[in-house]
């Protein structure tokens, strides 16, 4: 049984509240950081612990914040990234709709380590529930002492507000996420400069997804060393995983970083195998940004090796046999399932989606969607899937921002690794419309269970 | 390309109450950045009025006092800022990924079914109108549909579950 960092009271009857949250030692890492540790402490804590962004980049989150300038006179900025719209990711909606309070404990923590005196939570604007929760657990940690003017006595004073975005999947990129929030269209920024020179405002801002910043409670709670005992190599501490798609039993689990991918699809604790007793066909690990994997090269590396749920397993073998952790977005296709019609919803996603700023992107993302369509619809030409592999390369690394090469990617390893069922779908035109494919060898390879013996 | 249906020719007045509202939005952010307020300035408009007409836009730049074009870029360029009248209860329906690997298309098939109209289209009792959308980070419990002003979930739906939540809303709207 792993142990439970973020959600271990995830179940207790009105967690959500700040009474009980606080009685189930919610808001102790505010009260030992402000009344113990110096802000640079508490940096130094999150680098030891190893965190990585939990957003999908993976970046270091202390080095993240030890890269903030901090010039005398000029206001710093905390900013959460809130705008959960990663297709096949569900879990800060989980976490901010359950548990408020740990991601605003988190805030409280984050904006004193970075002498931030205003942050602000972006939320995806359809998230309207969640922004009514968080605002009303905010009033209620300011009603306490947590928030507002000299906090605890300590003389550090912040303000913390939820801004709403408008549903726009690219204000998930930060710099575009600070656009926003400035009151314009989603344009990422050129960068450099970064944020943390130039962010809000033109001030220096650090940008964190909402598990990143919930997982600075724990942190700080037992110490940065303790939380990378937890996890393997340097994928420390857990992840949350939004499991969906065909598994059993769909939801968000937190898993220690290292679990092998096996147990966490197959065991009854988590995913409990894949849904109606199929067999599963294909893995999109991280969200629809990252490489979709076939079953047998998910499970296992090209090398034969079992694969763990870490950043280096997952993406071990680069992009030929590998995939990546990204957000967390755990998507099972089970042997039924069309890898044609797929790549074409993501496909259609993107384009919708792309801001529309550089014109690889806001071209290339439309004349990928437009071939996946015909080829999907039994209109397709052999010669489509060498220009849907052209045109991922003509948009990967030539945008402002990844939104890019997250469009690239699905559509190049869909290709890459289930070719022969593009051809089918030309070979067979409107047939393809009505059957799905589901070749037996892109399934995985456990047997399936024997059925029960007849009653005698 | 979005168009905004120019429909509300008149000027329209925004309430005390609703100003109350803009000047607790735009106390956030620091003096001189209340452009900032913008995102949240229009959806309590579209709140108050069920969506973004030309001379809402019009007023929330002279509120804020920015250039209109300012206002319209960027109601033009966020999907959930409602450019023409629609239904009381507008449904929205994940059609991304995970939900239609789960039957949202089905789903957004017997919608269309049910409530007699097209996508975008309004029912004659002014009462529905849906449309498809991305992913609504609900994935592991597809499909999944919001329902505006609220924004309410309901998920891991089935055609039995819109029945009765067409019914419900119905009902709902008559008292």
């Amino acid at each position: 049984m792993a142990r439970k960092l973020l959600l271990e009271h995830i179940n207790v009857p009105g967690i959500n509240t700040f009474d009980v949250y606080r009685s189930k030692g919610g808001y102790a890492a505010v009260e030992k950081a402000l009344k113990t540790l110096t802000p640079d402490e508490v940096v130094e804590e999150v680098k030891k612990s190893g965190l990585r962004g939990r957003g999908g980049a993976g970046f270091p989150t202390g080095m993240k914040w030890s890269f903030l300038a901090k010039p005398e006179g000029v206001a710093r900025y905390l900013v959460c990234n809130a705008d959960e719209s990663e297709p096949g990711t569900f879990k800060d909606r989980y976490l901010m709709t359950h548990i408020p309070h740990l991601l605003i404990e988190g805030m409280i923590v984050a904006s004193y380590a970075l002498g931030a005196k205003t942050s602000y939570i972006y939320v995806r604007g359809e998230m309207m529930p969640q922004i009514r929760i968080l605002e009303r657990a905010i009033a209620e940690a300011k009603n306490k002492g947590f928030l507002g003017k000299n906090i605890l006595g300590t003389g550090y004073d912040l303000e913390l507000y939820v801004q709403p975005g408008g549903g726009a999947y690219i204000c998930g990129e930060e710099t575009a996420l600070l656009e926003s929030l400035e009151g314009k269209r989603g344009n990422p920024r050129i960068k450099p400069p970064f944020p943390a020179i130039a962010g809000l405002y033109g001030c220096p801002t650090v940008v964190n997804n909402v598990e990143s910043i919930a997982a600075v409670v724990p942190i700080i709670n037992e110490g940065g060393e303790e939380y990378a005992k937890v996890g393997i190599g340097r994928s420390t501490g857990t992840k949350l995983i939004s499991a969906g798609g065909n598994v059993a039993k769909p939801g968000v689990y937190e898993i220690n970083l290292g679990l092998p991918v096996e147990e966490f699809l197959y065991s009854p604790e988590y995913c409990g195998g894949i849904a109606n007793g199929k067999r599963l066909k294909a893995v999109v690990a991280g969200g629809s940004s990252v490489p979709i994997l076939p079953a047998n090269l998910f499970l296992k590396t090209a090398t034969g090796e079992g694969r763990l749920m870490s950043y280096e397993s997952l993406s071990e073998g680069g992009f030929a046999t590998g995939t990546m952790m990204g957000s967390g977005g755990f998507i099972a296709f089970d042997e039924d399932q069309c890898i044609v019609r797929n790549t074409w919803n993501f496909a259609r996603f993107y384009h919708h989606e792309s801001c529309g700023q550089c014109s690889p992107c806001r071209e290339g993302t439309g004349w990928m969607e437009k071939v996946l369509h015909r080829l999907e619809y039994g209109h397709g030409k052999m010669s489509d899937m060498d220009l849907l592999v052209d045109v991922s390369k003509k948009i990967e690394g030539n945008t402002i921002c990844p939104l890019g090469d997250a469009a690239a990617w699905p559509v190049a390893s869909a290709i890459r690794h289930f070719r022969d069922e593009f051809e089918w779908h030309v070979t067979n035109g409107a047939e393809a419309t009505t059957r799905n494919f589901g070749l037996a060898h892109y399934a995985d390879p456990l047997p399936k269970p024997e059925p029960a013996p007849a009653a005698v | 390309m979005l168009r905004v249906e120019n429909l509300q020719i008149a000027p329209i007045e925004f309430s005390a109450e609703l100003i109350a509202k803009f000047d607790d939005v735009v106390s956030r952010y620091p003096e001189g950045k209340q452009k900032s307020g913008l995102l949240p300035i229009l959806h309590l408009v579209q709140a108050e009025f069920g969506w973004v007409s030309p001379a809402a836009m019009e007023k929330v730049a002279d509120y804020l006092n920015i250039q209109h074009v300012e206002v319209f870029e960027v109601a033009t360029f966020y999907s959930m800022y409602l450019l023409k009248p629609q239904g009381k209860y507008f449904l929205e329906v994940c059609r991304t990924g995970p939900c239609c690997l789960v039957g949202a298309e089905k789903i957004m098939d017997y919608i269309e079914q049910k409530l007699g109209v097209k996508e975008g289209e309004v029912t004659a009792d002014g009462l529905f109108s849906w449309r498809g959308v991305e992913c609504l980070a609900a994935c592991g419990f597809g499909p999944v549909l919001q329902i505006s002003p609220e924004y309410t979930f309901y998920e891991n739906l089935t055609p039995e579950k819109v029945d009765k939540l067409v019914a419900d809303l119905t009902a709902q709207a008559k008292n």
